[in-house]
């Protein structure tokens, strides 16, 4: 029988609470919300915790999706099912259905959270590509009702490391809407359910004269963390979409990107697979942008 | 730690280690072995069970997590000596070999006819895609889930 070694459990009565618990007990106490990523690194012994805070009761709180003119806003605590079955969602950003439907499966999808995908900072992780993909801002909470809001590219500090620290909380996660715009996302697993083998995101932004305005790709699976690639960007800002831009953006993918071989594939199949997904999910975005 | 939390429609309250996982506190503490213990991992869906009407794989639930709510486990399904059409589905169209994934199988695909009277094949393999069967019987299992829905909706009639 496989379980976590002992812990005090502590439930969270409000998002302060919550922060003023993990200030009294320091990096000895975890936040837990949906567990499915914790309990089992807990049952392993990968992780150990003196006290672990329930953060399911907060969802009233922090279970949420506005969605606004110029951005989107998500509470920490909106579990898998709610990001995929919300249609004002999916109508602002397809990039997160893309996602949702591939990620773990209907069951874990009831208790997983958004914020507990990003706080986990898997390399494999899809909303954490997701979020890179449409540069996304964490607003991290701390003690006095402190708040600060940082990029992706700050969050994920290292592989299963943030930028949140002791006495702080993941609250809520900013998507800036603009005009035009089209998304993807498409992950290669190896059976339902699994981790990516790998995965890329799309999200573009089309000029009046159907150029792009700006374009972004987020991949994961390929490297420590979840990455962005600025030339990509680059590369595609101002020119009219075309399958040699895609070509082009693939091969910097597969290029740019930090793949290891392991038990999931080699080295150099997952290069073939950033570019291909690349391709496809960019040629989907602008797709969508158009329609 | 004390927990208190309505199964099957009556309340338990017992005291517990705060690590004790749902299914353990089930299967061991309630002593409803129906429920069935997996993988460990979240991977096999054996262990499925309701909390608060949702479908939840109960090894990677603290039953602590569970206090005040309430659990629906494979033993509530039945009213009485009525079988619900989904076990009544499973026992017609031989949804069971060994019978081992079949409490997880019968607790998600009846939620999804809760949600969904008549889904399609492919709506039933998405639901319990999550859940392994290591009798390969999925084809039965999709077949048992259609019987329930069209049994369901002649008796709705």
């Amino acid at each position: 029988m496989q379980v976590p070694a002992p812990f005090e459990y502590e439930r969270a009565t409000s998002v302060d609470q919550a922060i003023g618990l993990l200030e009294r007990l320091g990096s000895s106490a975890r936040l837990v919300a949906g567990g499915h990523s914790l309990l089992p690194m807990m049952k392993l012994r990968l992780a150990n915790f003196e006290y672990l805070i329930d953060i399911n009761p907060l969802h009233a709180e922090l279970g949420y999706i506005r969605v606004q003119a110029d951005e989107v806003r998500i509470g920490a605590m909106t579990r898998h099912r709610e990001l995929l079955e919300s249609d004002e969602l999916a109508a602002a950003f397809p990039i997160f259905r893309d996602a949702e439907r591939v990620i773990a499966d209907p069951v874990v999808r009831n208790r997983g959270t958004l914020g507990g995908s990003l706080c986990q900072a898997d390399p494999s992780e899809d909303l954490s590509a997701v979020c890179t993909t449409l540069d996304a801002s964490c607003v991290i909470r701390g003690p006095g009702g402190a708040e600060r809001v940082v990029s992706m590219e700050e969050f994920h500090v290292g592989p299963y490391e943030t930028a949140v620290g002791d006495g702080e909380m993941l609250v809520e996660v900013h998507l800036p809407v603009r005009s035009n715009g089209g998304s993807a996302y498409e992950k290669v697993e190896r059976r339902a359910g699994d981790w990516a083998v790998a995965s890329a995101g799309a999200a573009v932004w089309l000029a009046p004269d159907g150029t792009f305005a700006d374009a972004r790709v987020g991949l994961a699976a390929v490297g420590p963390n979840t990455t962005g690639i600025p030339e990509i960007s680059q590369a595609l800002r101002g020119s009219t979409p075309s399958e040699e831009l895609y070509e082009r953006a693939g091969a910097i993918a597969a290029s740019s990107c930090d793949p290891a071989t392991d038990q999931r594939g080699s080295e150099d199949y997952k290069r073939h697979l950033a570019d291909e997904l690349t391709r496809r999910t960019l040629r989907k975005a602008v797709e969508r942008a158009r329609s | 730690m004390q927990v208190t939390m309505i199964v099957n429609d009556t309340e338990v309250t017992r005291e517990i280690e705060g690590r004790l996982l749902l299914v353990h506190f089930l299967r061991d503490t309630l002593g409803l072995t129906g429920t069935h213990w997996g993988c460990d991992t979240s991977n096999c869906g054996t262990c499925v069970v309701w909390l608060d009407g949702e479908p939840v794989k109960s090894c990677t639930v603290l039953a602590a997590m569970a206090d005040g709510h309430e659990v629906r486990t494979v033993e509530g399904l039945a009213k009485g000596a009525e079988l619900d059409p989904i076990q009544e589905g499973f026992m017609q169209c031989h949804g069971l070999q060994c019978g081992f994934c079949t409490p997880g199988m019968m607790m998600t695909c009846r939620a999804l006819l809760d949600k969904n009277p008549d889904p399609t094949d492919a709506e039933i393999r998405e639901a319990i895609s999550g859940q392994i069967c290591r009798c390969t019987g999925y084809s039965t299992i999709v077949r048992s889930v259609r019987w329930a829905s069209v049994h369901e909706a002649r008796v709705n009639q």
